[in-house]
């Protein structure tokens, strides 16, 4: 096909619909607007909003325990329970001390992967390194953990690694809950890390070096403070995705439970939901405290 | 006291040889300098030309590929920055956002184990030689670019270091913010008495400021000298175009304008114009005069910059300055005759 040169420069100016629609948006902002947030908005309002307040709804019914049955008039009964019973303080308290350990584990791992790979590796190891650290995540958690269940078996590699040495291993319990859930959780915490020292000027640290700082120095006194918000950031990922696991602790908890299991038992073998909803409310009640403490760091503009 | 080898006993900085290779570019290639206490020296050049690069390698975040660094006689080639006694006024100034303008002045003291008190009073101090003790309390995002330079300078000379680098200090600055910065830092020298050490591509800033000037090119030196014999003798064609503007008259237009086979350099202003009717062209009693036209005119508030095509081949720049209300009656296409002093003449290797 020829062009014709003379006429194909300025193409004239059509009335179509899909132009007029255009024209008719472009000239109501408001309307815009709302066409673009419907679709997220509803289904934000109907998964968390909606299931959430069932959630805390639910918590306050009873379940009859002859029939079976749900009786829905409200009550503090189950509320009562978990605050008083030793057995939830028991669990709440081991769950969030996982947590915890988790997040501190992922912290002092991921703070020199980090730092290499955003100030040390040359631009080529750096792609490289962030493409290692997110190829886990394709995995399936499952077949995470049960590699971590063959590894701390009784004859698995740790016990053959360590055995030589007159070493114990730790075997399942709640040693193995934390190192399979720090590997987990470990690229969560690597990545806010990562970005953040990337946005560390590196003529701080020359700066920092120039005005007498050993590296030493300069690392605790420029680039951990400036790092705070970032490592917040990521403990936030490994800390609340802790606080609601129940799968790795089946497989290589050995007899532990954590919160998750309970509200897991309680949906299923107890036929108890609005119990397994109360449950449920304490680590929410956890996040949203460890949320509100972060807040004012500034963390929450990381993430 | 040792001696440098070369160097006099009073050098600040004395570097033998230095080169600094980044893969296959020498980024420095074999440079030999000494600057002398108490001055302030200017490394001037284009981007790439390997200025920062030796200011680097003195401030020792760099690494030297050969040669020598000796800070007042002291080999430091293999020191680490911190262990040197120089400090450096960064090109986007490396103020730590997370301190106040106070604690970043303070660094350098902290860093070296001054007590909280003696640092606190060191600091403000430093902060009101550059007039900014009224805002110690800020943090760096807070302050306009004018003002983290000064915090950046008080942070630097509140340590006493026996030299300042300075690598492009005033470049984010606006022209007016500029001007009068090149005067405190001027006077701020002369008053403390540091060896400064001023990395500029900006060259009527180096000429303003400094004692010498190290004019870089492609990694070396290729010129040294003071402010004045850098812009009045140039030794070759690259800086003469570089520092100021030169008019360049190749080796062929020397010998039909000068009969003199060999490049010369002459300054815009040292040239001036008359009308065509006016006088005569030729070369008598040591002042040349060359007939041409008029291509371009334009004005520049403190003069005219007009352009000649010389009927000898070869075009020339002429700064006019309007002096005592004469206004450039030199239109584009006039007839003129450019007359210029052969002292005012550098000839070119």
């Amino acid at each position: 096909m020829s062009v014709d040169t003379t006429r194909a420069a300025v193409p004239p100016s059509r009335g179509t619909a899909a132009r007029r629609a255009s024209s008719q948006l472009s000239a109501r902002p408001r309307l815009r607007l709302s066409l673009l947030l419907a679709a997220p908005l509803t289904w934000l309002v109907l998964v968390y909003v909606v299931a959430l307040a069932a959630l805390l709804v639910s918590a306050l019914w009873t379940v009859d325990s002859f029939t079976g049955e749900i009786d829905r008039s409200l009550t503090l009964d189950n509320l009562k329970e978990i605050t008083t019973e030793s057995l939830y303080r028991t669990v709440a308290l081991r769950t969030v001390g996982v947590a915890a350990l988790v997040t501190v584990v992922d912290v002092l791992v991921a703070l020199p992967i980090a730092f290499y790979m955003a100030k040390v590796a040359s631009k080529r190891a750096q792609r490289i390194l962030v493409i290692a650290v997110l190829t886990p995540l394709w995995a399936s958690y499952l077949v995470k953990a049960f590699a971590w269940r063959s590894v701390l078996s009784d004859g698995g590699i740790f016990q053959w690694a360590a055995s030589p040495f007159g070493l114990d291993t730790p075997g399942y319990g709640l040693t193995a809950v934390v190192i399979t859930q720090a590997y987990i959780w470990l690229p969560y915490v690597i990545l806010p890390i990562f970005a953040g020292l990337e946005r560390v000027p590196n003529s701080l640290v020359d700066a920092a070096g120039d005005l007498g700082a050993s590296p030493w120095t300069s690392m605790r006194t420029i680039v951990l403070p400036l790092l705070v918000p970032a490592i917040i950031a990521g403990s936030i990922f490994s800390f609340s995705l802790t606080l609601g696991d129940y799968i790795t602790v089946n497989i290589v908890g050995g007899a532990n439970q954590m919160l998750g299991n309970l509200v897991y038992t309680n949906v299923g073998a107890a036929n108890n939901l609005p119990l397994a909803a109360a449950i449920a409310l304490i680590p929410i009640v956890i996040m949203i405290g460890y949320l509100t403490a972060v807040r004012r760091t500034g963390a929450l503009e990381n993430l | 006291m040792p001696l440098t080898p070369a160097g006099s006993p009073s050098a600040a900085i004395t570097l033998r040889g230095l080169s600094k290779h980044f893969g296959d570019t020498r980024a420095v290639d074999g440079v030999d300098l000494d600057i002398a206490d108490g001055e302030f020296f200017s490394m001037l050049g284009p981007s790439g030309s390997g200025k920062t690069t030796v200011l680097r390698l003195v401030a020792g975040f760099e690494r030297a590929t050969a040669g020598t660094v000796e800070l007042a006689g002291e080999d430091v080639t293999t020191r680490a920055a911190f262990d040197r006694d120089v400090t450096t006024v960064f090109q986007d100034y490396a103020l730590f956002p997370h301190m106040s303008v106070l604690d970043n002045v303070a660094y350098g003291l902290r860093v070296r184990g001054v007590g909280k008190d003696a640092r606190r009073k060191q600091a403000l101090e430093a902060l009101g030689t550059v007039q900014l003790a009224h805002l110690k309390d800020r943090r760096p995002g807070q302050l306009s670019g004018g003002q983290r330079q000064r915090v950046a300078l008080a942070r630097s000379i509140v340590v006493r270091p026996k030299v300042l680098l300075l690598d492009e200090p005033l470049g984010a600055l606006d022209l007016k913010l500029r001007e009068q910065m090149q005067v405190e830092l001027k006077q701020l020298q002369r008053d403390l008495g540091i060896t400064f050490v001023f990395v500029t591509h900006d060259q009527e800033e180096a000429l303003t400021l400094s004692d010498r000037i190290a004019v870089f090119s492609d990694g070396r030196i290729v010129q040294l000298g003071t402010p004045r014999e850098i812009y009045e003798h140039p030794t070759s064609e690259y800086v003469a175009s570089f520092v100021g503007t030169s008019n360049i008259f190749d080796a062929a237009t020397s010998t039909r304008l000068l009969g003199r086979d060999a490049t010369h350099a002459l300054r815009p202003e040292k040239i001036s114009l008359s009308g065509a009717d006016e006088v005569d062209p030729g070369t008598t009693d040591g002042v040349v005069r060359a007939p041409g036209v008029v291509t371009e005119s334009i004005y520049l508030g403190t003069g005219h910059r007009i352009h000649v095509r010389l009927d000898a081949g070869g075009s020339l720049v002429v700064l006019e300055q309007s002096t005592g209300g004469r206004v450039a009656r030199e239109q584009r296409g006039e007839k003129v005759v450019a007359s210029w002093s052969l002292d005012d003449l550098v000839t070119l290797t």
